[in-house]
């Protein structure tokens, strides 16, 4: 590990300073950055840790029905909250299949928002990676590439972003509000992350220096608390990152579908929201036959970068499941699995 | 830490012998509190830290590193290279029998795997050799790296796994086949695996003069150090390695290797301690792996589904440099009756690391492809795959017609099929839905494991206060060693187990041979109960030469040993204690000591083979291809049990393996680099509890008179063969998908399935 100087700032403003020096780099609960830092895909020259700046650890509802989540929030303290899991079942439930409990336990919102590629080429420092070294190559393109994106991506990286909590967000149009050296602004989730082009060392919006303080939740994001349904594939029940994901929310009156929403995971460098599927959706009949267009549309641009064009096929058939099993109503309980297909089993009656 | 451990176990209750308890491991505690010392926990004054700086090419040359960078950053004390690396006393190229390996310590400058060691950074602190590996910044001359079928280099290999032939033929496979009614035919994919043990490789390495004390997890304490003493010229007796504990072997831990040699030079030429500990990532190359293997089957048939004839041949990947290879076709020799049996392997040579054994080495990679094709070949006669088996049962050692010491094969079926609810399964596939629409499926497969015995020795000490003291240099890899050893020697001893200190893990002590071959229990259990015998004998002959003892005179009736006291054979009523019969004697204590091996000729005469059976049962989701192990039901017969609990577990911890194999565990290799794309844990897949459903584990009894006179075989890795093909063959059943390579993924299932009808939707 390269040497680095240390800064625990104790105001906001501290921090932002602090990180106007170049190669600095915020410190969160640290379960990313410092697996990184640790193979060398991350040398920062600076850290500054905010885990002790104040006020940012708060759940705040909003008088319009929304609510305000501070960036050092904790996975699992968000999750476990009674009248957010009530309100957002849907993003509860996406937060609690990600990772470990320990993880999730230790695991910021903010840094689960900005936390990296699970690219094996961006950490392996053998190999050519334009999002770590720009210019380099991208030696996933034609490497094993089985889990990478199927959506927005480009022949510089075909990487993906693997957050599990930023689909929901994505498809509630979650806000997400920064403090930076020329002030505050507000970013929408969905345009936080971006598409790789031919920068894909450009990750997200922010600005050199920008620290994220809070996410925001619009009070609208509720109407959808009675139809939302977040699954994942993945190849072990639990610690495991998706293959692919999907969120799906409905608003429904007497069988007829007034509002959708779906969100992809696992498929592209961002949370990949569907609009133009939530379009077709909104005002038809909920069939099947209906969910079937739905994902055809979500998919329509999809094509593999190597090995991967069965995620096109299970992006998919995963939509389709998202949103039958939003429209069969939102579990009562948190589901023994989080986000599983499968219903709750003998053997496994907890959250793992 | 003290060079001796003892492990007091006051709980512990007798009802009769304490062999066939299930006592609780006598180092539980220990370890649940965070008090049990591995290797790596010890810090002796002056220590140094080593860390290897390994190649990140399969295969080349480094044509410069720079050493004067890692030099100058603070706290780095030497750089070992192959320029100043110091001389061995072994070349190293050269192999150390029985079980020696070519090992890599900067013999030269050639590169033949990724993550092979090419430099070793000592320094004050971990972080400092860390940097220091890292500011190397080696430069490469490189070759195309040989990483599959397309460019790998076939040879014909003599010998598979440690010595086994790589060619046995009983009758005449062709004959066998052209008589053949059908014949089933397919090919078969398994996996590179690492043994990821939770704990890392690990040495800490301190020399006085020409003695050298190792602290390192290993599972051949005796076999080591004859080893470690070739390599540094010194004799056996000078080398001491300490292992109280490891954190998990699998095999890996009882081949030595080039980074500990390393360590332990490093320690030599700079006159301090010295410990490394590899990373996790570190361990996928130098510390052995599962070689990847493709295999062919061929089963014939006859019109009642007997076999006519079972050709297995395996490729096997090895390194470019060495030889271990998975002898995965020898487990299609001891299990299914046929007239024709071809089991053969060839060689590919690979750049990768020197595969090694690894838990059931050879028989999980070839049991899991002979239970698929055994079920394929049971679909094609259109029978049951029980009642396939069943039709095939060899009474005698197929080949060779040998006896088997003991079989209780049958009993495993009829149990495990009961248990688990096996008559009425359809014989077709995608025939079973639960109440959710999900497929189910049920497969099964057959156990079976060879019952190896290693030389070993052993001290008993009867101490004056009727306490007794055990010794022998064995190895507890989690497995809940110390517990069973010691069940038996107090058995042998006519004692409480609470009343045996047994004292292991230390080289000093009598050689405990290996922890390996699952036959650790039989092993160094053997070599205990029998200095248990010789302890309690010559207490006898104190007792019964001294007028003054109520025993006296017995010597040609006998005694027998129980509860502390010597009671005469014809007379229950004529007894004296331990402790009163050394007390008059004038004696602090009385020491048995023994030497036990196998009876060659009773290993001659029979076939010696635990065996089971394994039912699975998966649901898979029929749109999504997710599968879930729902069931798991095994039945093993493994002769006598010493301690039900501890094997249980075994049996758990194998199934749980065949879950992973089966399912999730694969090293992904870059194929232009040979480089792992997933040298970690998050990445590297096992199974986590989630994935675990309710597992049974059946104990069968079983008695058997020959394999030794314990009549102990071994449990340890029996659990995974038979149940990677159960599952597999579960999957099938659910999908009615074939799938011939593992781990099985989610996108094997989706292939045909659009056409389904789905139970979801509306
Ligand atoms: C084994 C493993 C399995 C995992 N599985 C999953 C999974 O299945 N699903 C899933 O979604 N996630 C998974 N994760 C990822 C996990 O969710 C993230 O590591 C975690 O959310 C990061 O949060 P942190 O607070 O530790 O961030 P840190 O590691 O501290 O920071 C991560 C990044 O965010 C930046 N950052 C942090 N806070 C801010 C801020 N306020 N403003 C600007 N930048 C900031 C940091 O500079 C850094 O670049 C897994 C992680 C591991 C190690
Ligand atoms: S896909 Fe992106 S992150 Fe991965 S190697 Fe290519 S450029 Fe780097």
């Amino acid at each position: 590990m390269n040497r680095f100087d240390y800064i625990r700032p104790v105001s906001v403003p501290e921090a932002i300073a602090a990180a106007a020096v170049p190669g600095s780099a915020y410190l969160a609960a640290g379960t990313n950055l410092l697996d990184l830092m640790k193979v060398g895909a991350s040398r920062p020259e600076r850290v500054i840790n905010i885990t002790r700046l104040p006020g940012l650890d708060r759940i705040e509802w909003l008088p319009d029905g929304g609510v305000r989540v501070g960036t050092l929030v904790r996975n699992s303290d968000l999750a476990y909250d009674e009248r957010f899991a009530k309100t957002f079942p849907v993003v509860a439930e996406a937060l609690l299949s990600g990772a470990s409990a320990q993880l999730r336990n230790a695991a910021t919102v903010g840094g689960n928002l900005m936390q990296r590629t699970r690219c094996a080429y961006f950490h392996d420092l053998a190999g050519a990676c334009n999002r770590r070294e720009p210019g380099s190559g991208c030696d996933a393109l034609g490497g094993e590439n089985r889990l990478q994106a199927v959506l927005g991506w480009s022949e510089h990286c075909i990487a993906t972003h693997p957050s599990d909590f930023c689909v929901p967000l994505a498809a509630l149009d979650a806000i997400v509000e920064v403090e930076g050296p020329h002030g505050g602004r507000e970013i929408a989730l969905d345009t936080l992350h971006r598409l790789p082009g031919a920068t894909p060392e450009q990750e997200t919006a922010l600005l050199p220096g920008e620290l994220i303080v809070a996410l925001r939740l619009p009070a609208e994001a509720s109407s959808f608390s009675r139809n939302a349904r977040y699954i994942k594939l993945r190849e072990r029940t639990s610690y495991a990152f998706a293959v692919v994901s999907a969120a799906a929310a409905l608003e429904v009156e007497g069988g007829t579908i007034r509002k959708a929403r779906i969100a992809l995971g696992g498929v592209a460098a961002k949370p990949w929201r569907a609009r133009e599927a939530e379009a077709l959706l909104e005002g038809k009949q909920a069939t099947a036959q209906a969910f079937a267009e739905a994902a055809e549309l979500a998919l329509a641009e999809a094509r593999p970068s190597g090995d991967n064009a069965f995620k096109i096929e299970l992006a998919h058939r995963i939509v389709t499941r998202a949103l039958s099993l939003a429209l069969e109503g939102t579990p009562q309980a948190m589901p023994a699995l989080p986000a599983s297909p499968f219903p709750a089993l003998s053997g496994a009656n907890h959250v793992i | 830490m003290s060079s001796e451990i003892a492990f007091p176990s006051p709980q512990h209750r007798r009802h009769g012998s304490s062999a066939g308890q299930p006592l609780t491991r006598r180092d539980g505690v220990l370890k649940v509190t965070g008090r049990a010392t591995y290797a790596a926990d010890n810090h002796p004054e002056g220590m140094l830290y080593a860390v290897t700086a390994v190649s990140s090419i399969a295969r080349g040359r480094v044509t410069a590193l720079d050493v004067e960078a890692a030099k100058a950053h603070p706290g780095v004390v030497e750089v070992l290279t192959p320029a100043n690396r110091p001389p061995l006393s072994h070349d190293p190229d050269d192999k150390i029998p029985p079980f020696g390996f070519r090992v890599e310590v900067l013999q030269d400058d050639t590169v033949r795997y990724v993550n092979q060691p090419i430099a070793l950074v000592i320094a004050e602190t971990l972080e400092a050799a860390t940097e220091g590996a890292a500011l190397l910044n080696p430069q490469y001359e490189v070759e195309s790296a040989r990483t599959g079928l397309e460019n790998g280099e076939r040879f014909d290999t003599p010998a598979v796994g440690v010595g086994a032939p790589s060619r046995t033929a009983y009758g005449d496979i062709d004959a066998g086949l052209a008589a053949a009614v059908r014949v089933t035919e397919a090919d078969y994919v398994t996996p590179p695996q690492y043994h990821n043990a939770m704990e890392p490789h690990a040495v800490v390495a301190q020399w006085d003069g020409d003695r050298v004390t190792l602290d390192m997890p290993n599972q051949a304490l005796a076999l080591s150090c004859a080893a470690y003493a070739a390599y540094f010229g010194i004799p056996a007796g000078n080398v001491l390695i300490r292992s109280p504990f490891l954190g998990g072997g699998f095999g890996s831990k009882a081949i030595l290797n080039g980074p500990q040699i390393l360590a332990i030079l490093a320690a030599r030429m700079l006159d301090r301690p010295v410990k490394l500990a590899l990373t996790r990532a570190q361990m996928y190359g130098p510390v052995g792996h599962r070689g990847q293997t493709w295999q062919k089957l061929r089963l014939g048939t006859d019109g009642e589904g007997r076999l006519t004839a079972l050709h297995h041949h395996v490729l096997a990947a090895t390194s470019s440099f060495d030889e271990f290879m998975e002898p995965a076709a020898n487990a299609s020799l001891p299990l299914y009756a046929s007239p024709a049996i071809l089991a053969e392997h060839d060689g590919l040579r690979l750049d990768t690391g020197t595969p090694g054994p690894m838990r059931a080495p050879g028989e999980a990679s070839g049991s899991a492809v002979l239970e698929v094709a055994m079920d394929e070949a049971a679909i094609a006669c259109g029978m049951d795959p029980l009642e396939f088996r069943l039709a095939n049962y060899a009474e005698t050692e197929p080949g060779t017609g040998k006896p088997f010491s003991s079989k209780s094969l049958r009993e495993c079926y009829a149990e495990g099929a009961k248990r688990f609810g096996w008559s009425g399964r359809p014989l077709e596939p995608r025939r079973m839905r639960d109440e959710n629409g999900f497929l189910v499926g049920w497969g099964m497969g057959t156990a079976v494991f060879h019952c190896p015995h290693f030389p070993a020795e052993a001290r008993a000490t009867l101490r004056a206060d009727g306490t007794a003291l055990v010794e022998t240099a064995g190895a507890d890899m989690g497995q809940g060693a110390w517990t069973a050893l010691a069940q038996i020697a107090a058995e042998a001893l006519g004692l409480d187990p609470d009343q045996v200190e047994l004292h292991s893990g230390i080289s000093s002590l009598p050689d405990g041979g290996i922890a390996g071959g699952s036959g650790h229990t039989a092993s160094a259990g053997l070599a205990l109960h029998n200095a248990g015998v010789d302890a309690i004998a010559r207490l006898a002959e104190l007792a019964t030469a001294d007028p003054a003892s109520p025993l006296f005179g017995a010597g040609n009736i006998g005694v027998e040993a129980r509860s502390g006291r010597l009671h005469r054979r014809d007379d229950e009523g004529r007894s004296e204690s331990y402790s009163e019969i050394l007390a008059r004697a004038g004696q602090a204590e009385v020491v048995g000591t023994a030497k036990a091996a196998r009876d060659p000729a009773v290993a001659e005469a029979h076939a010696l083979f635990s065996h089971g059976a394994v039912f699975a049962e998966v649901k898979v989701d029929p749109d999504l291809g997710q599968v879930r192990v729902t069931r798991l039901v095994g039945a093993f017969a493994a002769g006598r049990i010493i301690n039900p609990r501890l094997v249980r577990s075994q049996y758990f911890g194998g199934m749980i393996w065949g879950i992973s194999f089966a399912l999730q565990e694969e090293a992904v290799t870059d194929r232009r680099t040979g480089r792992i794309m997933n040298a970690d844990l998050a990445e590297y897949h096992v199974p986590v509890n989630a994935d675990v459903p309710s597992l049974d584990a059946i104990l069968i009894p079983e008695d058997d008179p020959y394999v030794n006179p314990l009549g102990v075989k071994g449990v340890g890795e029996i659990g995974i063969t038979g149940t990677v093909g159960a599952i597999a063959n579960a999957v099938w059943h659910a999908t009615g998908v074939r799938v011939r390579h593992f781990p099985i993924r989610l996108e094997d299932l989706l292939v045909n399935q659009r056409d389904v009808t789905s139970a979801f939707g509306n």
